[in-house]
């Protein structure tokens, strides 16, 4: 248990997807202009990272490692080289489902979220969850902490930086900075201070 | 064709760069640059996907149906990710243990998903693979700046070779350590960017609240 709440909070502040391995940028960088719609945004990123990762954990265990497919008569099968793209159909089928459900069952929560959910296929910090949980050979349990926890972070990234920038339109800034070169400039500054978590353990 | 091939191949590289412009493929781009050669690995990695990846789609522009084109796209671009991740695997497996989850981001990189949506879909396949190149070509180069901007300053050396004499090893160059972390990239990117718009003024953003100046009562 305390090894799962390490985990979580490892996965939202020292290893923050967005701001110390730059996942799921064009969006963060496009979509942080007001609070609310970054808020958005952020709870739907959390929803798909939180059902993904476990996802493509269970896919990877019993069906992609070496000898996974034993249960169906091919011991020696290595599917692992076809991770990509399954894991990148989960995604895109699970995001279709997600919204579908949304639709039918809760429509004001479709109408929030619902511009959001297509973009989330393309964003990086979904299939970087995922493809992290591989290479750091998580099992389930850990699978699914990571994938909330990493996703919150994410949230928390995202409408921090919508906060600053809401109060950023109204200063000075240099012509040639204006939009895009400011923007990177603040988010390089709250790396900077999310880097100063590293080292906190639980 | 409004454009000709020249301009297709020569206009995303400095006047319509997919980084500092249209804000595309920022995600993978930023985490892999703090020294050369890993850089220009993934930008050559960048520009074959880029490139196959439009003029395959590009081939199938007219049977691809409308309503399922994005995961059409999708498997192509996964496809030739894989076999880039392969190759890698195969032949530079120190590279690619760097590079970890990055190649695989390659499929999410919204250049590759931009230029097929937005390029390929509606223009045969010549004209779609050397808009490919080019854009994965502006793309890379601002890659290699930023990595060699990094790895110069950041430890004073170019692909490892020493350029700068260190302190540590007799030399006089004080390191920057900061350009090896990765905010440092977040910086650096917002400089060239401030540097593109002061050299090529029309790129630069409107303002949406002008500062109006008061006259002193």
């Amino acid at each position: 248990m305390e090894g799962l709440l390490s985990l979580a909070v490892k996965a939202v502040f020292v290893e923050n997807l967005a701001l110390s391995f730059f996942l799921g940028m064009c969006t963060f960088i496009a979509v942080s202009k007001k609070i609310s719609t970054a808020l958005g945004l952020g709870i739907s990123v959390m929803l798909v990272q939180a059902i993904t990762v476990p996802t493509n954990n269970l896919l990877l265990s019993y069906l992609l490692k070496p000898g996974a497919l034993a249960w169906a008569g091919f011991p020696d099968v290595d599917l692992t080289f076809l991770g990509l793209i399954s894991y990148i159909g989960v995604i895109a089928a699970m995001v279709q489902i997600l919204e579908m459900i949304l639709d039918k069952y809760f429509p004001p929560l479709y109408n929030a979220l619902g511009i959001f959910l297509p973009l989330i296929t393309v964003n990086c910090a979904i299939l970087g969850g995922s493809l992290f949980m591989v290479e750091r050979d998580y099992n389930f349990a850990e699978a699914a902490t990571y994938g909330l926890s990493s996703g919150f972070g994410w949230a928390l990234a995202i409408t921090a930086m919508a906060g600053v920038r809401e109060k950023l339109k109204y200063s000075d800034v240099p012509d040639g900075l204006q939009g895009l070169g400011i923007t990177f400039i603040t988010a390089g500054l709250m790396a900077m201070a999310f880097m100063s978590f590293s080292g906190v353990k639980l | 064709m409004a454009q000709t091939r020249k301009e297709l191949l020569v206009d995303p590289l400095v006047d319509n760069n997919p980084i500092t412009l249209q804000v595309l493929g920022i995600c993978s781009a930023l985490a892999v640059t703090s020294s050369l050669q890993v850089s220009m690995v993934m930008a050559l990695a960048v520009i074959f996907v880029t490139a196959f990846s439009s003029m395959f789609i590009s081939m199938l522009r007219n049977q691809i149906p409308g309503s399922i084109r994005i995961i059409v796209q999708m498997v192509i671009i996964a496809s030739l990710v894989i076999l880039v991740d392969q190759i890698l695997k195969a032949y530079a497996f120190q590279i690619s243990k760097t590079l970890s989850v990055f190649v695989g981001l390659i499929i999410t990189n919204c250049i590759v998903m931009g230029r097929a949506e937005a390029f390929a879909m509606k223009n045969p396949p010549v004209a779609s693979f050397i808009d490919g190149l080019g854009n994965g070509t502006g793309y890379g180069l601002i890659l290699m700046l930023v990595g060699v901007i990094r790895e110069l300053f950041g430890s004073g050396s170019l692909f490892g070779l020493t350029i700068l004499q260190t302190v540590n090893n007799g030399g006089w160059y004080v390191p920057n350590g900061l350009l090896l972390l990765p905010p440092s990239a977040f910086f650096v990117i917002g400089l060239l960017i401030w540097a593109f718009r002061t050299w090529k003024p029309n790129q630069v953003e409107e303002r949406e609240f002008k500062i109006q100046s008061v006259e002193a009562h």
